[in-house]
C-alpha cells in the first residue's frame, strides 16, 4: 500500500469516528467535557466556520447551557449562530429611491449573473420595472449569459461591446434607467479576484460613476459568496468592503451540500449580513436569508 | 515581517531549542499550532488531524528528541508529510497512442472548467498539440459561446455541435469530429454539477463513455473549503477522476483543498489555474503548495517577482545565500535597497497568502521606515552587517544615534532582520521554472 492509501484509509476510520462522537455529543446537556469540545469543534470546522469563529461559538454554546440545564447541545449551538447570524438584518429589496441601483459583485464564478437573473425576476414579477446591466465586459460571453437571463426574466438589458470599460456601460444603463423611468437597475459585474488592484479600482470607479448619475447610489451592494467557499471568505469581504462599501451578503449553491459557514466568521468579524441564498440554477431558484433555518442547516 | 505560521513555529523552534530538553508533550503542544494553520488554509478536518497525528508520531522518534534544532526539524516533518501528501514527481498530461486523446473536464458549477479548456488548449498547442474544443454545457447560458470564444483566442479547433443536441451526441460527434480532422487531443467541456445530482452525475458518466475519454480532470476552485473532501470522493466514485486541476489560485486563498482532492481522490494535481488569460497556467509544485498551506507564503512566487522587478543576478545570488543560510545584515540591506526600487510593497505583499490584510497594514514599512533602516544600516560598520551578533548595546546605542533613530528602532530592525534569515532557511527549494509572471497579473 502507498503512503497516500494508508493515508487514506485512515482517514475513513477518523472520519467514522468523528461522525460517531458528534451524534452522540449534539444530543447532550449539561457540562462540556473535554471530548464533547472537541466533537463540537470539529462540527464546525465540518461547516467552514474556521477555528476562530468555531471558538467563539462554542463558547457561546457553554455559554447557553450553563445557564439552561434543559438544552442541549445542539440548540444551545443553533441558537448561537441564529444569534450571530440575525444580529444585523438585510433584505435585498428596492428602496423609494428612484431609480434603485443595486450592484452584484464578487469571485470569479460564485453566481453572480444566475443571481442577478433571478432577482431581476421577482422584481418583475412584482411589477417593478427592471433594468440589467452587463457591465460585466471581460468574460468571454458573459453579455451573451445574461441577455438570456434578461430574456428569461422579461427585462431590459443594457450591453456594450466586450473589452468596453465596465464604468462606461454602467453610465450608459443608468442613462437608459433614468430616461426610461425604471424603477430597478442591478449591475451584474464581472468576477474579480480581491487581490487584483486594477480590476478593484475599477469596481470603485463603477461606484463612483453610479454616484454621479443617481446621486446616493449605489443604493446596495450584494456581495456574493459560494456556499463551498473556505477561510478565504473573510479576506474577499474585507477588500470588497474597501473598494464598494457592502451592504449585504448572498449565498449560492445552497441547494448543494455545502453549508456555507465561511459567512459566520465574515458576520462575527464585519458585522455583514446576509441578505438572499441561491438554491438552484432555476428563475426561482432563491430565497430571502433566515438566520434560524440556516443555522439549523449547519448540523444536519 | 510575516504573522502566518512561520512565526509561531519560529516561535516554537525556539522555545523548543532553548529548554534544551524536548518531551513529547511540548511537541504535542507545538503541532496544536500547524493543525491551526492547516484548518485555517482549508485542509479538511479529518486530513488536517490525521496528518499532525504522523507528524507526531514521526516527531517524538529518537532522530528529533536527540537533535540539537529540534523546532526546525519539526517544521522539516510536517514539511515533508505535506509535500509526500501532495505528491512528490512532477506529473504531466500523458497522450494515449490512439489519437485523439480525449480529456474530459468535469467539476461544480463555477468551479472554472470553461477558463481552464481554453488554458489546456493554448498549453498543449505550444507544445506542438493540435488540440480540438468542444462543449457538452447545454445547460448553463452562453457557455458553448464562451468556449467558442476561447477556442479561438487559444489558436484551437473548435467543434460546434448542432442547436439542440444532447450532450451524449455532442461527446459522439466531437470524437467522431477530431478523428476526421486527426486532432492530438479533444478537450471536452462539461456543465457545472452539484456531485448530489443523480441525474446530472448519470449524465457525465455517459459523457466519459460516449467520448471515450482517455482522462477525466476534476477542475475545482482553489477556494473551496471542507467541501473538496466530499465532492472529489463523489466524483471519484461516481465516474472516475484521472487527474485534478485547482482554479483561482492567483488570489490569496492558501489552497489546503489541494490536500483534501488529493487524499479523497488519490490522483495527481496536474496544474494550477492562476489568473482569467489563457496563459495563467502552471504545472503543480508540491513544495511550493505545501509552503502555501502552511502560511509560509509563495516564496518562489515571491522570488520571481523580485526576479522580475530587479536585478536577476543579485537575486540569485540572494537565493542562494539564503539557502546557504548565510543571509547576513549586508544582504539585508542590499535586499532593502533593491526593495525601495521595486515599488509597491503591499502589492508584492499579496504574494504571501495567509497574511491578513490588517497585519499587512502596520507590516509593511511605508517609505519612511524603509528609508531609517537604511539609515540605521548604514551607520553599522561592514564587519557588523556582516557578524550582526556582535552588535551588543552599546553598538546599538551608537547605530541609533549616528542613523538618528532610537535603540527601539534598531533594535525592531534586528528582529525584522532575523524573521527574515528564519524564512529564509525554510526556503530549501530555489526558483524552478516557472511560468513567468504575466499570468499572476491580467
Ligand atoms: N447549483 C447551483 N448552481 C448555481 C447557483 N447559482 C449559480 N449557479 C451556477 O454556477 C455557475 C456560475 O454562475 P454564474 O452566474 O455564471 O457566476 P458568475 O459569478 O456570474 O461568474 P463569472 O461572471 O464568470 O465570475 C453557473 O453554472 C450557474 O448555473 C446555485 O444557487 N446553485
Ligand atoms: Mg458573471
Amino acid at each position: 500500500m502507498s503512503l497516500l492509501d494508508r493515508f487514506r484509509s485512515g482517514l475513513q476510520r477518523t472520519r467514522e469516528r468523528m461522525e460517531q462522537t458528534l451524534g452522540a455529543a449534539l444530543g447532550r446537556r449539561g457540562a462540556i467535557d473535554e471530548a464533547t469540545r472537541a466533537a463540537l469543534e470539529e462540527a464546525l470546522l465540518a461547516a467552514d466556520a474556521g477555528p476562530a469563529a468555531a471558538e467563539r461559538l462554542m463558547d457561546e454554546a457553554e455559554r447557553r447551557m450553563r445557564a439552561d440545564p434543559a438544552l442541549d447541545l445542539r440548540h444551545a449551538l443553533e441558537r448561537g449562530v441564529a444569534q450571530l447570524m440575525g444580529a444585523t438584518r438585510a433584505r435585498f429589496t428596492p428602496g423609494a429611491e428612484r431609480p434603485w441601483v443595486a450592484l452584484l459583485v464578487g469571485v470569479n464564478g460564485v453566481g453572480k449573473t444566475t443571481l442577478a437573473g433571478k432577482l431581476a425576476a421577482g422584481f418583475a414579477r412584482d411589477g417593478r420595472s427592471t433594468l440589467l446591466v452587463a457591465a460585466d465586459t471581460f468574460r468571454a460571453a458573459a453579455t451573451e449569459q445574461l441577455e438570456v437571463w434578461a430574456s428569461r426574466a422579461g427585462v431590459e438589458l443594457v450591453r456594450a461591446r466586450d473589452g468596453a470599460d465596465p464604468a462606461a456601460v454602467v453610465h450608459d444603463g443608468l442613462s437608459a434607467a433614468l430616461a426610461r423611468g425604471h424603477e430597478v437597475v442591478l449591475v451584474d459585474t464581472a468576477g474579480r479576484l480581491h487581490t487584483k488592484r486594477n480590476l478593484m479600482a475599477e469596481l470603485e470607479k463603477v461606484g463612483r460613476v453610479c454616484a454621479r448619475l443617481v446621486p446616493g447610489s449605489p443604493h446596495h451592494v450584494l456581495l456574493v459568496l459560494d456556499a463551498t467557499l473556505g477561510q478565504n471568505g473573510l479576506q474577499q469581504a474585507r477588500e470588497f468592503q474597501r473598494a464598494t462599501p457592502i451592504t449585504s451578503l448572498a449565498i449560492t449553491k445552497l441547494d448543494g451540500t455545502a453549508r456555507g459557514g465561511a459567512v459566520l466568521a465574515i458576520a462575527d468579524q464585519l458585522k455583514l449580513p446576509v441578505s438572499v441564498v441561491g438554491l438552484g440554477e432555476g428563475l426561482d431558484d432563491w430565497q430571502p436569508f433566515d438566520p434560524e433555518a440556516f443555522a439549523r442547516g449547519l448540523f444536519e | 515581517m510575516f504573522e502566518a505560521l512561520t512565526d509561531r513555529l519560529q516561535g516554537i523552534a525556539k522555545r523548543l531549542t532553548g529548554q534544551g530538553k524536548l518531551t513529547p508533550e511540548n511537541i504535542r503542544e507545538s503541532l496544536r499550532d500547524v493543525r491551526r494553520a492547516l484548518l485555517e488554509a482549508d485542509v479538511e478536518v479529518a486530513v488536517a488531524r490525521d496528518l499532525v497525528a504522523r507528524v507526531e508520531a514521526r516527531a517524538v522518534g529518537d532522530e528529533v528528541l536527540r537533535s540539537l534544532t529540534p523546532g526546525q526539524q519539526v517544521v522539516g516533518i510536517v514539511r515533508e508529510e505535506l509535500e509526500s501528501l501532495l505528491g512528490h514527481a512532477p506529473v504531466t498530461l500523458a497522450g494515449s497512442p490512439h489519437v485523439p486523446t480525449v480529456v474530459l473536464l468535469a467539476g461544480l458549477q463555477g468551479s472554472g472548467k470553461t477558463t481552464f479548456a481554453g488554458k489546456l488548449a493554448r498549453w498543449l498547442g505550444g507544445r506542438d498539440k493540435r488540440v480540438m474544443l468542444a462543449s457538452a454545457d447545454v445547460h448553463r447560458p452562453a457557455a458553448i459561446d464562451q468556449l467558442a470564444r476561447l477556442a479561438g483566442m487559444a489558436e484551437a479547433g473548435f467543434w460546434r455541435a448542432p442547436e439542440g443536441a444532447a450532450p451524449e451526441a455532442i461527446a459522439g460527434g466531437a470524437l467522431d469530429e477530431a478523428r476526421r480532422r486527426g486532432f492530438d487531443f479533444l478537450v471536452l467541456d462539461s456543465a457545472g454539477r452539484l456531485q448530489i445530482d443523480e441525474p446530472m452525475m448519470a449524465e457525465l458518466e455517459t459523457l466519459r463513455r460516449a467520448s471515450r475519454a482517455h482522462q477525466v480532470l476534476l477542475v475545482m476552485d482553489g477556494m473551496t473549503g471542507q467541501e473538496a473532501v466530499r465532492v472529489g470522493r463523489a466524483f471519484a466514485g461516481r465516474v472516475g477522476v484521472d487527474g485534478l486541476v485547482l482554479t483561482k489560485m492567483d488570489g490569496d486563498a492558501r489552497g489546503g483543498a489541494a490536500l483534501s482532492l488529493r487524499q479523497a481522490t488519490g490522483k495527481p494535481i496536474l496544474f494550477l489555474g492562476v489568473g482569467e488569460k489563457l496563459d495563467g497556467l502552471e504545472a503543480f509544485d508540491a513544495a511550493r503548495i505545501a509552503g502555501r498551506i502552511l502560511g509560509m507564503g509563495d516564496i518562489v512566487g515571491l522570488v520571481e517577482k523580485a526576479r522580475a522587478a530587479v536585478d536577476e543576478q543579485q537575486a540569485r545570488r540572494l537565493v542562494e545565500r539564503a539557502r546557504k543560510s548565510e543571509f547576513t545584515l549586508e544582504d539585508f540591506l542590499g535586499q532593502l535597497q533593491q526593495v525601495r526600487k521595486m515599488g509597491p510593497l503591499d502589492e508584492l505583499m499579496k504574494l504571501m497568502p495567509g497574511v491578513p490584510r490588517q497585519a499587512l497594514a502596520g507590516a509593511v514599512p511605508d517609505e519612511g521606515k524603509l528609508r531609517r533602516y537604511e539609515a540605521i544600516l548604514l551607520s553599522m560598520t561592514p564587519r557588523e552587517r556582516r557578524l550582526p551578533r556582535v552588535i551588543d548595546g552599546s553598538r546599538r546605542r551608537r547605530i541609533a544615534a549616528g542613523s538618528g533613530t532610537t535603540v527601539t528602532e534598531v533594535n525592531r530592525l534586528l528582529k525584522d532582520y532575523d524573521q527574515a534569515r528564519a524564512l529564509m532557511k525554510q526556503m530549501r527549494h530555489g526558483p524552478r521554472g516557472l511560468a513567468s509572471l504575466r499570468g499572476r497579473m491580467r
